[in-house]
């Protein structure tokens, strides 16, 4: 430690890059988060279980919860799909359609919100067909799926296809010469080295899901208890003054972040670990 | 050729795929515009030549305009720190700076709120002085800088591991100041990576939604942002208004695609030539 930090000493500005780093990041991000723990802190455990545990409370984490699973299953599957395209075919037009991956991510999410909700509604260009099958796909928990699909296939596309891209094609090329056909290749070499990434992709697609908001409104319907989706009955409470029920919410929704936040930290550090034994 | 698929396979793939992007993003992207222009181009140029709609433009731009460079100024000054020096707790640091990333926007307004709202910690503090801070603009700028905070710095962070500090420290030999020797040696090699990063940082400034509609208060021609003007169009039912301001964010967004596509060619070929001289990484 002390001989690399003798090493590398000779550049100047150490000391005021990393005070200004921390303070900047005391000031803007560790102090207002610290408030959301120290608001719930002061309600007295009593009050934080009632708030956490209302019914109203419990259906829309379940609703969030299962959403944004079912969304990460969807995206799981296509994504895989699309980052297999992407990382292994050429196809005219390639370059643009692996731009547009990233729209989702680029479009602000009111604009998604608008847009899905009009594209899904009974009279939209989508939503027109599915209603006429008796499927309605706006203001349900369908339609918020549909949001949160949406939002999540970036994810898994994109952490995906560099492992594909890298995987070394010597391995295919001897499972094949020791007499694999292309399906168990696939199944016995391409898949379980992609898995951690599928695995990190499905993750952080479910946690930015459970979070969301501008995309997911327009389309949900939001009726208490049943299309009320968790980060929505955040601003509810707020908006009845009810501060410590919002922070309470916001505590337990943070708390999964995080730890979703520490699962994906852990794959990459395990899988970082398997590439640098092969 | 022992790899890859027979043709009807691969075929198929590859329409499967497109087909799922045409249906899940392709057809959100062509409904926007096709909503914004759906009463014609006059409609549509007067829905955007409307002072409130100008406002709420403004203030966006205004908004970006601080979070941007000062989210910035932080990503060079991490950077430095992390990339070219060894300090214990570095892994918990970037670890920290990431987490604005995995907080819900609605969460990233809310702890403004509880700092420095009517009940807030600071905000009685505030308001006895005559400093409105929530439900006014610097809320708004400060809950975009919470959530573009991580934005610049973990673009900047492996560019500049990458590129070592053997550059630096030449130049230091022959006599640079510290000045001379960022602005000379050490920003030419992480351009490309610091434009990635503002590009990417400006899209999310300008189109954040949640955590601002929590600060903002939604007054009209003050505290409106462009997507909270699109919000209050959409549910007035001024459906061709609200899309033709969301064709401005659309806009946006795809020029924010192109531009990161161009720079990202760049700025992986900036990680490369780094590797390449350094042999770290």
């Amino acid at each position: 430690m002390f001989k690399i930090l003798k090493q590398k000493s000779t550049l100047p500005g150490f000391h005021l890059s990393l005070g200004y780093t921390v303070f900047y990041l005391s000031l803007i991000v560790l102090i207002p988060l610290s408030t959301l723990f120290l608001r719930t802190s002061t309600m007295g455990w009593g009050d934080f279980w009632s708030a956490v545990t209302s019914p109203r409370t419990l259906a829309s984490y379940r609703l969030s919860f299962l959403a944004s699973f079912i969304a990460g299953l969807v995206n799981l599957v296509f994504g895989f799909l699309i980052a297999w395209v992407l990382a292994r075919y050429s196809f005219p037009g390639k370059k643009i359609v692996d731009a547009l991956v990233d729209f989702p991510f680029a479009l602000p999410t009111a604009v998604a919100g608008i847009t899905l909700a009009s594209l899904y509604s009974q009279n939209g260009w989508v939503g027109k067909y599915l209603y006429a099958w008796g499927i309605p796909s706006a203001y349900n928990f369908l339609g918020i799926t549909l949001a949160l699909i949406f939002i999540g296939l970036p994810f898994v596309v994109r952490t995906v296809e560099p492992v594909l891209q890298d995987l070394d094609a010597e391995l295919e090329d001897a499972a094949a010469s020791l007499g694999a056909n292309r399906w168990q290749t696939f199944a016995k070499v391409i898949f379980p080295n992609a898995l951690p990434a599928l695995i990190t992709g499905f993750t952080l697609a479910f946690a930015r899901a459970i979070g969301e908001y501008g995309s997911v409104i327009f389309i949900a319907g939001n009726m208490p208890g049943k299309t009320e989706i968790a980060p929505l009955l955040i601003i509810t409470k707020l908006e009845q003054y009810d501060y410590s029920g919002a922070a309470a919410i916001a505590v337990v929704m943070l708390i999964v972040s995080f730890a979703l936040l520490a699962f994906t930290n852990f794959l990459q550090w395990v899988f970082s670990k398997r590439i640098g034994m092969s | 050729m022992t790899r890859g698929e027979n043709p009807l396979i691969r075929r198929l793939l590859i329409a499967a795929a497109l087909a799922y992007l045409a249906l899940f993003i392709f057809l959100p992207l062509l409904t926007v515009f096709m909503n914004a222009f759906s009463k014609g181009i006059v409609v549509y140029l007067k829905a955007l030549n409307d002072p409130v709609g100008l406002a709420a433009v403004r203030l966006t731009v205004i908004t970006a305009l601080i979070a941007v460079p000062l989210n910035l100024i932080f990503g060079i000054a991490a950077s430095w720190a992390i990339a070219k020096f060894n300090f214990p707790g570095k892994n918990l640091l970037i670890t920290l700076i990431d987490l604005p990333l995995s907080v819900s926007p609605v969460i990233s307004g809310l702890i403004f709120i509880l700092l420095f709202g009517a009940q807030g910690i600071f905000g009685p503090w505030f308001i006895q002085h005559g400093i409105r801070i929530i439900f006014a603009v610097p809320a708004i700028i400060l809950a975009t800088i919470f959530v573009t905070f991580p934005m610049v710095a973990r673009e900047l962070i492996p560019v500049m591991k990458a590129q070592g500090s053997e550059e630096e420290e030449a130049a230091m030999t022959l006599g640079a100041s510290g000045f001379q020797t960022f602005w000379r040696v050490t920003l030419p090699n992480i351009k490309w990576g610091l434009l990635y990063g503002v590009i990417l940082s400006n899209a999310r400034a300008m189109g954040e939604f949640g955590a601002v509609s929590v600060v903002s208060g939604h007054i009209r021609g003050q505290t409106n942002t462009l997507p909270l003007h699109i919000e209050i169009l959409y549910n007035e039912y001024n459906f061709t208004a609200a899309f033709a301001a969301a064709s401005l964010l659309a806009m946006l967004a795809l020029v924010t695609l192109v531009l990161k596509s161009i720079v990202e060619f760049k700025y992986r070929a900036e990680l490369k030539a780094a590797v390449r001289t350094d042999g770290s990484l």
